[in-house]
């Protein structure tokens, strides 16, 4: 188990050692979520790798991830537990069968914690060999607002409460990471308790840096000419504006057909995996791509000729 | 740190007196910061220390920014706040460099004057008065700028007869909405229910030794979010002052409703309506909203929705009334797609048209044309015996039932 980060270039060494490529400003807040205990609230764009914080703080720090994937309509019985009903029944019919009469024994009994399913929230509580899991929260923003009402006294005392056991308080805090795409606004009680930041696309220099480490098959001069590509295609106004995730699938597709430079035919062929709605690709593909493309070319161009004079 | 303990510790309150200072500041212009806060904040900048000036910006950010809209304020207030870096040099003793303030760029100068108006406040008011002035002293270069670009009216909600808005007051008021409602993933115990409540079954069957009584549940019910686009240009201005009275009752009667404004731009007024007493809350709108009665650009608005709002108000399967007369100023181009787009993302897409009242009225203009073939459903909405109609089809259940395209005229 690896110790927590002392300081904000620690985090940052940190997230590295996990291949992911972070502002200082991240390292920032992840560090503080990890040195004074609370949460991490994630917002951003979907595909600008806010799971993967989450996942990549799980492995570098050797802590088990529990990952709660939120969706409408989520409920204590799937998030926190439920109780093992047919267990339950069995228990009952055999107690009858043997005759026993204190209705309070058995009650007790069957509502122990040996008939506890144990669903993600509560596996976060559990005492832990590795250390503390790292809990991701996904794309709260899908619950609904009473469910995030929930959250509030497992975020703030890391403890839950069950009627028949009462509050089962967590052995450790778990490291708990929060994600939103900001399909709606998450309510303040719940961010107040959080360190907050904002996941914004990267830079052109971040981008390839994160190109470069997670598709090392992709040559240099075609991960400069993805990258600038679709910063310029950023500048667009798409309904859906490419993530990083798009990139590295674009860049992974555009390997795999054995390309080595963009060209128009081989950008027009793999758009899909860059642009997701249909409107998108029919306004890209075709001239507009071959006009960005070439665009691209002249400021590569002319930022290697530069380079050349000064030498 | 090479000085006496003494210095030092004066200096950490001190310290904490400023973040206090700041967080005053940052409350003022407007964001939700309370006493927790300001102790987090300390509690933060003690963990990462001030290496950088940058570290110390993102502490700060990590604890007092919670919306994304905040990131704007904050950075500015920061730098207008921490810009005498005298304040973290006596306090941490520890230099830092010379930093210059950007002036803002134009499209956040009203920003930079909310935050003038705030600071000015707080150098009013003065709670801190052992502090030197020169370090209270903050230069901003803001000033109020009005966009020419635009022909901006005021509203004027006094031109409403008085007889005719204690009319339209008194009936929408009592106008109820039966949105018709959708099944939730969650469940409510229920006497004839179709699955099984084990938990309550358990319960029950231990209450009666022997036997096993079935405890039995069903889906809950709640309405879909409503997403309102008004339409408030000038052919539509005598519709829409209504129809803003109507979108009030509306708004206090349930939750989830959000109510956009456009002419030739889109305005978010879900907030101002929220205010229980109509007259305020008009009175906030009338404030905020600065292109009443004058062109219409639907199709640019409807493109802004789509771009910026949609993602965020439409999920969870919401409902869209859209309030216009299809009357648009700049022609149809991209009107059609994004109609298109806007009923793609939601449940159903309502057309509430006032001209309907007139029997005749066919949708003849481009923009009536290009829209009226992405609609869910075309009604009236010119007086309140349209607006109770409009209520009852809420109410009926139909999805995606009454397309147009097939009876265009049904709803007259």
């Amino acid at each position: 188990m690896a110790s927590l980060p002392g300081n904000i270039d620690e985090a940052q060494a940190l997230l590295k050692a996990g291949s992911y490529v972070a502002d200082r400003s991240l390292a920032t807040a992840v560090f503080l979520a990890l040195k004074l205990g609370r949460p991490l609230f994630l917002e951003g764009e979907a595909g600008v790798g806010k799971t993967e914080i989450a996942k990549v703080l799980a492995e570098t720090l050797g802590r088990n991830l529990v990952r709660l994937q939120c969706y409408e309509g989520l409920d204590v019985a799937s998030a926190v537990y439920e109780w093992n009903y047919a267990r339950q029944m069995i228990e009952i019919r055999l107690a009858e069968a043997a005759h026993e009469e204190s209705k309070e024994r058995l009650a007790a009994d069957i509502f122990s914690e040996r008939f506890l399913i144990k669903r993600p929230l509560l596996q976060a509580l559990e005492p832990d060999p590795r250390g503390a899991p790292v809990l991701l929260i996904d794309e709260l923003d899908r619950t609904d607002e009473p469910f995030e009402a929930f959250l509030l006294e497992l975020l703030s005392d890391f403890q839950v409460t069950i009627p028949e056991i009462g509050a089962v308080k967590a052995a450790a805090k778990p490291i708990v990471v929060i994600t939103s795409n900001r399909t709606r606004e998450i309510h303040d009680a719940l961010k107040r308790r959080c360190f907050y930041y904002w996941v914004d696309y990267p830079d052109a220099e971040r981008e390839l840096a994160i190109l470069r480490t997670k598709v090392p098959g992709a040559g240099l001069d075609l991960s400069k000419e993805v990258v600038a590509f679709v910063q310029k295609l950023r500048q667009r106004d798409l309904f859906k504006l490419p993530g990083v995730a798009e990139t590295i699938d674009w860049t992974d597709a555009l390997v795999q057909l054995d390309q080595v430079a963009l060209s128009t035919g081989a950008i027009d062929n793999s758009l899909g995996a860059l642009l997701k709605y249909q409107d998108d690709i029919a306004r890209i593909r075709g001239s507009e791509a071959a006009a960005i493309l070439e665009q691209v070319r002249a400021e590569m161009t002319s930022a290697a000729a530069t380079k050349l004079l000064q030498h | 740190m090479t000085e006496p303990t003494e210095t030092r510790h004066a200096g950490r309150s001190r310290f904490a007196q400023n973040i206090l200072l700041f967080a005053r500041t940052l409350r003022a212009a407007g964001l939700p910061i309370g006493p927790g806060k300001v102790i987090d904040a300390v509690e933060a900048v003690k963990a990462a220390g001030i290496g950088t000036r940058d570290d110390f910006y993102w502490t700060l950010h990590a604890v007092f920014v919670a919306r994304y809209e905040q990131r704007e304020i904050f950075d500015q207030a920061f730098h207008i706040f921490w810009k005498n870096p005298q304040f973290l040099q006596r306090m941490m003793s520890l230099l830092l460099p010379q930093l210059r303030y950007d002036q803002p760029a134009e499209d956040r100068e009203e920003i930079a004057t909310r935050l003038a108006e705030a600071l000015q406040g707080e150098r009013a008011a003065d709670a801190f008065a052992e502090m030197p002035a020169d370090q209270e002293e903050v230069e901003i270069d803001a000033v109020m700028t009005f966009s020419g670009r635009e022909i901006l009216q005021e509203m004027d909600f006094e031109k409403m007869t008085s007889a005719e808005l204690a009319e339209t007051r008194k009936a929408i008021a009592a106008l109820r909405l039966p949105i018709m409602e959708v099944p939730t993933r969650r469940f409510a115990p229920a006497s004839r229910g179709r699955r099984v409540d084990m938990r309550a079954t358990l319960r029950a069957s231990l209450r009666n030794a022997g036997s096993i009584p079935l405890k039995l549940k069903s889906p809950k019910l709640r309405h879909p979010p409503l997403v309102i686009l008004c339409d408030i240009s000038g052919s539509m201005s005598r519709y829409s002052r209504m129809a803003l009275h109507f979108v009030h009752a509306i708004t206090n009667d349930r939750d989830r409703v959000h109510t956009f404004l456009f002419g030739t731009r889109l305005t978010n007024i879900t907030r101002d309506l929220r205010h229980r007493d109509v007259d305020v809350a008009l009175d906030r709108v009338a404030a905020h909203v600065k292109d009443w009665a004058g062109g219409t650009r639907i199709g640019h608005c409807l493109h802004e929705f789509n771009s910026k709002w949609s993602r965020r108000v439409l999920g969870q399967g919401a409902v869209v009334l859209l309030i216009t007369d299809g009357l648009d100023r700049e022609g149809v181009e991209g009107l059609e797609d994004e109609t298109q787009r806007l009923q793609k993302s939601c449940r159903r897409l309502i057309w509430l048209n006032p001209l309907l009242r007139y029997e005749a009225y066919r949708p003849q203009s481009q923009g009536a044309k290009a829209m009226i073939r992405h609609v869910d459903d075309f009604r009236p909405i010119h007086n309140l015996e349209s607006m109770q109609a409009l209520a009852d089809a809420l109410g009926r259940a139909s999805m995606r039932a009454e397309r147009p395209e097939r009876n265009p005229k049904r709803a007259a």
